[in-house]
């Protein structure tokens, strides 16, 4: 789960990482008074989930409270790369003296934790990388030994945070660290992470990813974050149906078991003259109220112009497979033709079963590559 | 011969209590694998239609001569199953168990690494080496026995590609499914190592998936160690980047991980690369 800001800062100053005063506001009158309540200057900030809100407009800086709420009504509402601004955070303005760089995240090709470090802060990290790999610092860290001291030092000296604000810097390093850990986070980034006049380390931005997979540690922090950001209306209805859906851009509806044999699947139909137009995989043992709800997903794209449903009968049996479709398409009206490719154990049975239950648009093709031309053929047909 | 798994493998599942574990172990054991114990805290001298059950891995280990932990436990629970097999005396653990933490794995895949045991798994489909075991959840019925090793990070795909191999008479030495998390026991490189010294493997299929390196390494290897052919297939050309394609390792980074660049990879290493399932089988039938 991606964090807003504001979700991510709470949480690093709950392990002590600081982090300016601020509040969360929804409305300009709700923003006027906690910036009455913080103090002046404050910045409004945007919270949404993507880079470059400052650019955008996102962040504005305002002297006193007439200011901040007509920041906060020009804020709200606005279009960020897709991304409508419905949350704002109110938040004491920073005094910046220095802008530094620190993150720890997941290392899959090192296969253990990576924690980076810049003296070059403020600016996207990829910018740096590109102009000057020296300037950031990359430290592998062993999940079983954890960030030594040692390992802290290294991230400062070769990141080249100045002798004056090291020792602080390892602090907070150490701090993001736990975080890290503790919050079975695949992502902590602090952007900038600053020093301000009085020499102190404050975390000015904060990106934090959690692993859904560990939700059962965190409950109460994945039921207080919780939101559906999707900016698609598909997308958002499978989330709502806990389907693992992606939209794309073609005109195939997609319908699959297993995310292999669905990439796989997307591939066929490319290479067959057609786009695919979403990914959706059903996983194991799919049954009829899960193909029922993917099948209405699917179709309610108003691109799709003709489905292709591809199961591999493995474990799950072609007859139950079968019989799935035929109550899903009892359930659901659809108005697109559906190509149904069923193989693997028991498909004979799936398919006389199909072939049983006849209407209008259902089609059955034997193989993935006879299935996907058709799909694409119908498809093209209806276009 | 075959790799993983065969007629001496010995099996305790971890979880055999439970609804998925008792009815795949069963399986399993109705296949011909050898399967002699059962692990539940707590269910010890209760037995699985006369699989015996114990308290701990260790103590089956001991009692059966088990050498295989299969995981079927749920995923809170998962990775202690595989920190408990890897104290127990097994030589592999099997974990078949989906949603296990990132950092759970993490610490699991650095605790293998300091001990002479492999892990397949975790989220996998687990070892079929047809004709001899079945250690995990892959269906039988498309397999048969024969001298191509098929190794691969997705379950339906690699049925898909074993299905389409037996229907042209094509048989299997060993089908290794490693998993789709970024943390696992076996990658691609460590199954290829097997099958090119196992005797019984005259040619192997690698399928791959979009993210991670796992597969250029696995290039580089066949470049520079193998003498056996390799058939390749990547999925994921359509998949755009920054999408978690269903496998929590299926995800594109910047401009790395991309299909193209792994099929271009196996290509250069002198792997031939089929373009779907179908043209897979057929270059191997080919051959």
């Amino acid at each position: 789960m991606d964090l807003l800001e504001y979700q991510g800062k709470q949480l690093l100053r709950s392990v002590g990482v600081p982090t300016p005063e601020g509040e969360a506001a929804a409305t300009p009158e709700e923003a006027r008074v906690a910036a009455e309540r913080i103090g002046f200057p404050v910045a409004i900030k945007a919270q949404v989930q993507v880079g470059g809100r400052g650019k955008a407009g996102g962040i504005k800086v305002a002297a006193n409270a007439d200011e901040a709420e007509a920041h906060a009504a020009a804020i709200l509402g606005m279009d960020i790369k897709g991304h409508v601004v419905r949350r704002l955070w109110v938040e004491e303005a920073a005094d910046i003296a220095a802008e530094f760089y620190a993150s720890f995240t997941i290392d899959r090709s090192a296969k253990r934790y990576l924690g980076m470090v810049s003296a070059e802060g403020g600016v996207e990290i990829e910018e740096v990388a590109a102009r000057d790999p020296e300037a950031i610092a990359k430290v592998g860290v062993n999940p079983l030994v954890g960030l030594k001291d040692n390992a802290a030092r290294a991230l400062a000296f070769r990141g080249r945070i100045p002798a004056e604000h090291r020792k602080q810097v390892i602090a907070v390093l150490q701090k993001l660290y736990a975080a890290f850990v503790e919050l079975d986070a695949e992502l902590v980034e602090v952007n900038p992470l600053i020093a301000n006049s009085r020499g102190e380390i404050v975390a000015l931005d904060a990106k934090v990813t959690l692993d859904d997979n560990a939700e059962y540690r965190h409950k109460q922090v994945f039921e207080d974050f919780h939101e559906v950001f999707a900016v698609d209306p598909q997308e958002k209805l499978a989330k709502e149906k806990n389907l693992n859906y992606i939209k794309l851009q073609g005109e195939v509806g997609i319908l699959g078991n297993g995310a292999g044999l669905v990439m796989s699947t997307l591939d066929v139909v490319a290479q067959a003259g057609g786009k695919a137009a979403n990914f959706l995989d059903v996983g194991g043992g799919a049954s009829a109220d899960l193909i029922a709800d993917s099948l209405e997903v699917v179709a309610g794209d108003p691109q799709v112009r003709s489905i292709f449903i591809n199961i591999f009968g493995g474990i799950t049996r072609g007859e139950e497979v079968a019989k799935g479709i035929v109550a899903a398409l009892d359930r659901v009206e659809i108005s697109q033709p559906i190509v149904v490719r069923l193989d693997g154990t028991n498909a004979e049975e799936g398919r006389e079963i199909l072939a049983g239950n006849p209407r209008e648009g259902l089609h059955s093709s034997p193989t993935m590559l006879e299935a996907a031309a058709k799909a694409v053929e119908l498809a093209d047909a209806a276009g | 011969m075959a790799i993983y798994v065969d007629e001496t493998t010995k099996v305790v599942v971890s979880g055999l209590t439970g609804r998925e574990g008792q009815f795949h172990a069963l399986r399993n054991r109705a296949y011909g694998t050898q399967v002699v114990a059962g692990v539940t805290p707590g269910k010890g001298g209760q037995d699985v239609e006369g699989i015996p059950v114990f308290d701990t891995i260790a103590e089956a280990v001991e009692v059966t001569g088990a050498n295989t932990s299969m995981v079927f436990v749920p995923a809170p629970f998962a990775a202690d199953a595989c920190f408990e097999a890897a104290d127990s005396g097994v030589e592999l653990i099997v974990c078949i168990t989906e949603g296990i933490p990132a950092r759970d794995e993490a610490e699991l895949y650095q605790y293998l690494r300091l001990r002479d045991i492999a892990m397949i798994g975790p989220n996998c489909p687990g070892v079929l080496s047809p004709g001899k075991a079945n250690v995990g959840i892959m269906p039988t019925e498309i397999a048969a026995p024969g001298r191509v090793g098929l190794v691969s990070r997705s379950g339906t795909l690699t049925y898909q590609i074993v299905h389409e191999l037996t229907q042209r008479g094509i048989g299997q030495s060993t089908c290794v499914g490693i998993g789709g998390d970024p943390f696992i026991g076996q990658f691609h490189i460590d199954v290829l190592r097997r099958f090119e010294a196992d005797p019984e493997t005259d040619m192997v299929v690698m399928v791959g998936e979009i993210g991670g390196d796992e597969e250029e390494r696995a290039a580089e290897f066949i470049r520079d160690s193998m003498t056996k052919a390799v058939v390749g297939y990547v999925a994921g050309f359509e998949a755009p980047p920054g999408k978690k394609m269903g496998h929590a390792g299926a995800i594109i980074s910047g401009s790395k991980g991309t299909a193209q660049a792994k099929a271009e990879a196996l290509e250069a290493a002198g792997a031939k690369v089929g373009r779907n399932p179908t043209e897979v089988a057929e270059i191997v039938a080919g051959m």
